[in-house]
């Protein structure tokens, strides 16, 4: 089964040089190339997550191992090794990655200029995100970070969209340089960490099993966690490095805001957890209040922040801030409750928020503007399209039966469990904020007597109605049984050293 | 439950499918699928009540199911059948699979057809879901889930600009209290660990809850309560929420969610009985629902709106009959309640197909053109003020006198709002039937006259008036032998059921009560039946009152002007974008600009002259020997 977490990978990179390969004269070959490329990389991602064994024993599953660099140098055995596997934090996402690639490319059908180069880029950066979530070797999970990061600023500042807004412009190229400038940023002080923690280590591997097992000086614990938990913390859209998360999300094409703020983002909370939480329990343990406070912060600042946009890409691109806010509230409770609810909230953003910007596009695709209060009474024309508004909407705001409330309520228990009580009791403020943003752009825009304007407004196209119907049925699954995926996270968040119960 | 729920899946399913097709082949069949799915549902109610009178009331046992496990947090989902919640399947069940036969007709020839009833099926699957719960997450998750049927049906009409406000008003006021429900269950989690209702009442009857955290549990519980319940000062949005169809109005937002919220303070009982601090705040919460509602509904002139704030203050009488620990005569008033009020708003609905407006000013003469309706709204008025031997007579005395057995105040109250309760019902009457017609509404373009001539409704929307109306009329005589007593206590553990008050039947509390309903009915008539007294002198009478009434004690402004507007979107909202725009995004762009004037200034150094390098590479050649000659130095 090793192979399957290789060929996750392999996929994508060789979708990417096939397309390359592809004539440009044929844009439909392109997109069923893709098409059948995501195709295959979510049914495996299902499979991940599905044949992932969560009793018995524990530990990885499906290790799969190729060593690059071994007994040179400095480097011991397995000093760089190719190390694949994946345990129960990363086999959701991993099947997250898998559903988002799928619906992404349902939703850039239609992008004619360039959309050889565009599924070229995109490709590359899902590989990155696969390899992210499966690496198990420190340099290996650097690199492919890197790999998913940079694409970035090719898709937004190339197929990107700029907005003007009256008394300021935000261009394309500037939202890009800022995402790219503020990640590259992050990316410096992981690589800081990632070699201060092989030094200290001195096991001449940056095999992530190996190092795990090693006891850091809690000194170097506290002194080297903030390089995780900021570096990290930057691309998790972590107050206050946020403000690069709504300016990217808004510039960048439809199919590249849903990869983006579903899959992306978890990245950085993914890393806290995955390099600084396992490797520096001490660390974590003594830097979680203020990972807390950055997380409340940013849970209630990304939420009164949406409140005041009218643009609605802006609205859910600080709705994300707000909900990875929560993702790192989770992490900060250092107990098994909070930190389920954590992987259980980058899940339930990552389909929902995908779900949004789905909804984002099909509207400006057809209206050219993303002005909630030009819109209204537009539910009349697309009947389908504001349903699924509203089911991404409802599970944002912790509607229970959707994925959002399961994810949330872990993490308020878990916040209440750990004695954060002033915490909790913000972060359900926030939820309550979040449902006057959500309700009130509904009323706006899609309920109420229609605006004669969009009179020739039409439905969401069928193939965006596939991506939307696809993600609802997943946040539908969480939402009304939990159960195997807190059977698979639990598993291995109670193996995680420092995690209390 | 799950009987319900399957149609709604269907139906979901097929309407969304034909969603944008008029006509489609499903329409018909969406009604049937509900109405027969709520009858099966009703007939199982049945058997569950009868296994609940075997049983006396106790709990019937269930196995629950692995839902949520993370080591210490487990929630199983179950079933909770035992007296109080059979007796609750069996209004639910009953009221809902009326107004869904009387939507048939009401409905008929609406664009939302199948959504209406995809939305009804739902709710009635939530709603007896809500009851059957036996963890407090999962009565939690259905709690939510009612709120937002209402949601979808009150803004059901979405293409109207008071539906949609509506809608929002009403999902938002009552997030607020549910808000307070959250906190409450993280409260009782984290002090025992426990989330099933029965592990709940052991830890709290035991003693094993400290008494602070106890009671902030309970209001945590009374806040969610009092949303759904619309209960001051949360109760501003079931007024508002009759935008909604009537079908919705009589099954939602009368017989069975806001219910709900008196329901789940009887569920807690155990708990609320072991603060003091909390049972008074329900007792006093209840008895000034139960005035401020009464006041508004003599002033208002929608009739829907004059029910719904009826309903607010009959829910504030079973808060009353709560707080005074009087359970048992809470959950018969919410039992009889249920069929009067519902049949009350299919009364109002019958008149609007008749008249096309629910301004009781258009109205008038109503009686002569349909005696059906007439005669069912009459008997469930009666009920409603209290005339024996109807329903209402009944529940509500129970209340009185369990009232003057534990708090005498909380009698006064209640007393007083038995007046006013029946100068309401009797000008709403004496608008509608009493007088002249009155000409219904003018369509606002177009054919004028459409309802010139009221007519009666058709028999399919009459039945189920006529079936309520015969429960309106008797349901009051189940505890003529204190039959439902064993149901709704049998269930307490011990402690609890012995802290129940039981004041019993009392001549002169009934006599009272009939004299205070009469004298209201008196004073309506003397004002809109005789009109001896002009309506106009009574409101000089009482000035300021009447403006206050009218602008609803300005708590709509409140909320909506002063602190959303004003505080929230105004201030914070605004100040945060500024916030990100200016200093976060202005200390980013600084720094930009910081590094591109270094490398304005950097550039200089590489401007291609040899001198300068050469001078550079000199004293960096000195520099370097000199620091080894320190260093070597030492």
């Amino acid at each position: 089964m090793g192979g399957v977490l290789f060929a996750l990978i392999a996929i994508p990179v060789c979708t990417a040089v096939v397309i390359m390969a592809v004539p440009s004269r044929y844009p439909q070959l392109v997109r069923y190339i893709s098409l059948l490329s995501a195709g295959a990389q979510f049914v495996l991602s299902i499979i991940v997550f599905f044949a992932y064994e969560f009793q018995g024993s524990r530990g990885l599953r499906f290790g799969f191992r190729v060593d690059w660099l071994e007994n040179v140098g400095f480097l011991g055995k397995h000093g760089i090794s190719l190390h694949l596997a994946v345990d129960g934090i990363a086999a959701p996402l991993v099947m997250l990655t898998g559903l988002v690639i799928f619906a992404a490319v349902f939703v850039s059908w239609n992008i004619s200029y360039r959309n050889k180069d565009f599924f070229v880029l995109l490709f590359l950066l899902v590989a990155g995100v696969f390899g992210v979530f499966e690496s198990q070797d420190l340099f290996f999970l650097f690199f492919w970070y890197e790999v998913a990061v940079l694409p970035m600023y090719l898709l937004i500042a190339v197929w990107g969209a700029s907005s003007n807004f009256g008394t300021f412009v935000r261009t394309k190229e500037y939202g890009a340089m800022k995402l790219v400038l503020y990640l590259v940023a992050g990316s410096v002080l992981i690589f800081v960490g990632i070699f201060a923690t092989f030094v200290e280590a001195d096991r001449g591997t940056f095999d992530l099993p190996v190092l795990g097992q090693v006891q850091y000086d809690s000194g170097f614990q506290k002194a080297v966690f903030p390089f995780y938990m900021i570096g990290f913390g930057v691309l998790a859209g972590m107050w206050p490095f946020h403000t690069w998360s709504p300016d990217g999300h808004v510039a960048a094409p439809t199919g590249v805001s849903m990869l983006h703020a579903g899959v992306l983002m978890k990245l950085g909370a993914f890393g806290i957890l995955r390099v600084g939480m396992t490797l520096l329990p001490a660390g974590a343990e003594f830097w979680a209040p203020v990972l807390m406070t950055l997380g409340v912060i940013g849970a209630l600042y990304g939420a009164v922040s949406a409140l005041a946009q009218t643009d609605l890409k802006y609205m859910v691109g600080y709705s994300s801030v707000s909900h990875m806010g929560y993702v790192l509230m989770g992490l900060a409770t250092m107990n098994d409750i909070g930190v389920n609810g954590a992987v259980l909230q980058m899940f339930a953003h990552g389909a929902m928020t995908a779900l949004m910007f789905t909804n984002v596009g099909a509207v400006y695709d057809q209206a050219h503007t993303r002005d909630m209060t030009i819109f209204g009474g537009i539910a009349k024309k697309m009947p389908r399209h504001s349903a699924f508004w509203a089911i991404a909407g409802l599970s944002s705001l912790g509607l229970p039966g959707l994925a959002g409330f399961v994810a949330e309520f872990h993490i308020f228990v878990g916040t209440f469990q750990a004695g954060y009580y002033w915490a909790g009791a913000a972060g359900i403020l926030a939820a309550a904020i979040t449902a006057t943003y959500i309700l009130r752009m509904l009323a706006r825009a899609y309920f109420g007597p229609l605006n004669e304007q969009w009179e020739n407004l039409k439905e969401m196209r069928l193939g965006e109605q596939f991506a939307a119907a696809l993600l609802i049925a997943f946040l539908l699954f969480m939402g009304l049984w939990p159960t195997p995926f807190i059977d698979r996270i639990s598993d291995s968040v109670r193996n995680i050293p420092g995690i209390t119960s | 439950m799950l009987l319900p729920l399957g149609s709604f899946s269907v139906i979901a399913l097929v309407s969304f499918l034909g969603l944008t097709r008029d006509g489609s082949w499903s329409t018909r069949y969406s009604g049937y699928l509900t109405i027969a799915a709520i009858f099966f549902a009703f007939l199982f109610s049945l058997w569950a009540l009868d296994s609940a009178i075997d049983a006396d009331g106790a709990r019937v046992g269930f196995d629950g199911h692995k839902w949520i496990v993370v080591g210490g947090l487990d929630v199983h989902i179950g079933i909770t059948l035992d007296g109080l919640s059979a007796l609750m399947l069996v209004v639910v069940t009953s009221v809902s699979l009326l107004v869904q036969v009387y939507s048939q007709e009401y409905m008929r020839g609406d664009d939302g057809y199948n959504r209406y009833y995809a939305f009804m099926s739902l709710f009635t699957a939530s709603m007896l879901g809500l009851v059957l719960a036996s963890n407090i997450v999962q009565l939690f998750v259905f709690w939510e889930l009612v709120g937002l049927c209402s949601y979808l049906l009150i803004g059901f009409w979405f293409y109207k600009d008071s539906a949609r406000r509506a809608a929002t008003k009403a999902f938002l006021v009552t997030r607020v209290g549910d808000l307070g429900f959250l906190i409450g269950i993280l409260i009782i989690f984290s002090q025992t660990g426990k989330l099933g209702i029965g592990d709940i009442h052991e830890a709290a009857i035991a003693g094993a809850i400290g008494s602070t955290a106890l009671t902030l549990f309970a209001l945590g519980l009374f806040a969610g309560a009092a949303g759904k319940s619309a209960q001051f000062p949360l109760h501003v949005w079931l007024p508002d929420a009759m935008e909604g169809p009537t079908p919705v109005s009589a099954l939602i937002h009368a017989a069975t969610m806001v219910a709900a919220g008196v329901y789940l303070v009887a569920r807690f009982f155990p708990v609320f009985s072991e603060s003091e601090e909390a049972i008074t705040t329900v007792a006093a919460i209840g008895a000034v629902t139960a005035i401020i509602a009464s006041l508004l509904a003599i002033v208002a002139t929608d009739i829907k709106r004059v029910m719904a704030y009826s309903t607010i203050s009959q829910l504030g009488y079973m808060m009353m009959g709560l707080g005074v620990f009087g359970i048992v005569a809470a959950i018969f008033h919410l039992f009889t309640h249920a069929f009067f009020k519902a049949l009350l708003f299919l009364g109002a609905g019958s008149m609007n197909h008749a008249t096309g407006t629910f301004d009781m000013r258009k109205m008038g003469g109503l009686a002569k053109y349909m005696p059906v309706t007439f005669w069912t709204v009459f008997v469930a008025s009666m009920a409603l003020v209290g005339i024996f031997p109807l329903a209402g007579f009944w529940s509500k005395d129970e209340i009185l006198s369990d009232a003057w057995d534990d708090r005498p105040w909380v009698f006064v109250v209640a007393l007083i709002g038995v007046f006013l309760t029946a100068v309401y019902v009797g000008r709403m009457l004496f608008l509608t039937f009493g007088g002249e017609y009155k000409g219904g509404e003018e369509p606002e373009h177009g054919e004028p006259g459409g309802h010139a001539e009221p007519h009666e409704s058709p028999p399919l929307m009459l039945v189920p008036l006529v079936a309520l109306a015969v429960m309106a009329a008797v349901a009051g005589l189940v505890n003529l032998d204190d039959g439902l007593e064993t149901l709704i206590v049998g269930w307490l553990p011990k402690e609890s059921e012995e802290l129940v008050t039981h004041g019993g039947f009392q001549w002169w509390i009934a006599l009272s009560s009939t004299a205070a309903g009469l004298a209201g009915l008196g004073a309506a008539w003397l004002v809109y039946g005789a009109r001896v007294v002009q309506p106009g002198r009574v409101r000089h009478f009482a000035e300021p009152l009447p403006e206050i009434l009218e602008n609803k004690y300005y708590l709509d402004w409140l909320y909506e002007e002063l602190f959303v507007r004003g505080v929230v979107l105004g201030g914070a909202a605004w100040l945060l974008s500024l916030w990100d725009r200016y200093v976060i995004d202005g200390a980013v762009n600084g720094i930009g600009t910081a590094a591109r004037w270094g490398a304005d200034q950097a550039r200089l150094l590489q401007a291609g002259q040899a001198q300068l390098y050469a001078s550079a590479m000199l004293i960096g050649v000195v520099g370097a020997i000199a620091g080894i000659l320190i260093i070597d130095a030492k």
